[in-house]
């Protein structure tokens, strides 16, 4: 073995050493710091970790970018749904009038909200677009309270890791984590385009999730759970997705 | 202990152009799943089924509210086949930039890679050409170094055509371009980078294409040998394979 090769053979060794001891340290701070992906499991855990970890280091601050009204898409898409049921036509022939967000779990006040009460609070508005997985898209004005308020309002506690939001669909429920719970972009959205938020796009009431495919954007809305152990919900992977065989983080 | 001989190819070549091989085809099969979901392309930012698409691709889909003129809608197939393509994503990422920083270190781009002034002269370049578009077979001293096209192709397809792709595909995350919104603006908007990576992909099957015709050419075995071993030589006599020390 001529000594060229010898030392690179020591160099390649204490390359490797470093590398496995960094992954090992990386999996530790990855945990600490909330970089793990409630579905983390599984033969593609180490790709959905590594997207959510680097994305949350890149993104935790950023805003989606926002469209200037004229690129407001003049065919929006409002993208099929599950046949709404017996107790969502009434609240539809009500005018939507009972609709209630309920909000509990790690809160200093749990509380009922009406959509009017809702409607009440300071609002906000972007122009962002929504990508839907398949591929399509549309860009539109987002009209509602932002969910930071409501969180807010009601006394999310610190130690709060998610928040669990749910459907009046049965069986559709979602999450994110308090980087997009905080963020300033995400709404719970009432109007959309200058008027009322149409029930093809998820009214009476959306969650709003920018930086996200539209599967975050969860339409009629009636519940969220403030919580620090978002595994204890469902099969524990974080939402409804990925018990349906699809990524819990959908910022990619 | 005798001479070892120099491998054709280095081990780190050899072990991040299997990875690549692996990556690449687990993103093709797992992205042509994907556009199977909406096999429309679009121009610009945004672009659904009630806008009018760049082109579409006369297949059925995988979802009902594609009008694809099929009377059938094909099994969904998107979630483990979103999961695969960006887990694949990060080993074509992590591998090529292992490739890059060993390649670096040990020179390999300049040495192996690089065309030399002489290669680049119109002379030169025209016989290169002229030999490739006559299908002649590579002279024995041609499996130990790569020709002027073959470093130009390749080249162009490490530096600009991996590059694109990952630049396109990451234009497309909602998230990353938050943070980075040039990486979208600069391609035209979000269905503009869908379109491009589409395009892309088209570019580097052809290059796998022509790849795998030129290695046919060249003799199938013995080059694909050469890069699972590093040894160019044919077999011994008998054919026996002799243990050889490698270089790292």
């Amino acid at each position: 073995m001529s000594k060229l090769s010898r030392r690179q053979v020591i160099a390649t060794g204490l390359v490797a050493t470093a590398g496995a001891s960094g992954l090992v340290v990386a999996a530790k701070l990855a945990g600490r710091y909330g970089l793990v992906p409630p579905d983390s499991g599984g033969i593609y855990g180490p790709g959905e970790t590594l997207t959510y970890a680097a994305q949350r280091l890149l993104t935790r601050h950023s805003q989606a970018r926002e469209f200037s009204r004229s690129q407001i898409s003049d065919k929006p898409l409002a993208n099929e749904v599950a046949p709404l049921g017996d107790e969502f036509q009434r609240h539809q022939k009500a005018g939507f009038a009972d609709w209630r967000l309920n909000v509990d779990g790690m809160v200093a006040r749990p509380t009922s909200f009406s959509v009017a009460e809702l409607k009440s609070f300071p609002r906000r508005s972007h122009i962002t677009m929504i990508q839907c997985e398949e591929g399509w898209s549309y860009i539109a004005e987002w009209t509602g309270v932002p969910l930071s308020y409501v969180l807010d309002l009601v006394g999310a506690a610190p130690q709060a890791t998610h928040v669990v939001y749910r459907s009046i669909q049965p069986d559709w429920w979602e999450s994110v984590d308090m980087a997009d719970a905080l963020h300033p972009q995400t709404l719970l959205a009432h109007g959309m385009n200058g008027g009322e938020l149409r029930v093809g796009f998820g009214g009476p009431l959306r969650m709003r999730v920018t930086r996200q495919l539209g599967y975050k954007s969860l339409k009629y809305v009636t519940s969220l759970t403030v919580t620090n152990n978002i595994k204890q919900f469902g099969k524990g992977l974080g939402s409804a997705e990925p018990e349906g065989g699809y990524a819990w983080f959908a910022g990619i | 202990m005798a001479e070892t001989p120099q491998p054709r190819h280095l081990l780190f070549v050899r072990v991040t152009h299997w990875l690549t091989t692996i990556a690449f085809l687990a993103l093709l099969v797992t992205g042509l799943e994907i556009v199977v979901s909406h096999p429309r392309f679009y121009w610009g930012e945004t672009g659904n089924v009630n806008t009018e698409p760049l082109f579409k691709i006369p297949i059925p889909a995988s979802r009902n509210l594609v009008p694809t003129g099929y009377g059938y809608v094909l099994p969904d197939q998107n979630g483990w086949s979103r999961h695969l393509h960006f887990q694949s994503a990060w080993l074509l990422i992590l591998t090529g930039l292992l490739y890059v920083g060993a390649g670096l270190l040990r020179g390999y781009f300049r040495r192996e890679l690089f065309p030399t002034r002489s290669d680049l002269s119109a002379t030169q370049l025209m016989g290169a050409i002229a030999e490739h578009l006559r299908f002649k077979r590579p002279s024995a001293e041609e499996a130990w170094s790569y020709n002027v096209l073959q470093r130009l192709a390749y080249l162009l397809i490490i530096f600009v055509g991996f590059p694109l792709i990952i630049w396109t595909g990451l234009a497309m995350s909602p998230s990353f371009v938050s943070a980075v919104p040039a990486a979208v603006n600069l391609l035209g908007g979000q269905q503009s980078a869908r379109t491009l990576h589409f395009f892309l992909t088209g570019a580097l099957v052809l290059f796998l294409v022509v790849h795998i015709f030129m290695v046919i050419l060249a003799g199938f075995w013995s080059r694909v040998r050469a890069m699972i071993s590093g040894r160019a030589v044919e077999l011994t006599e008998g054919g026996r394979i002799g243990a050889r020390e490698e270089r790292v």
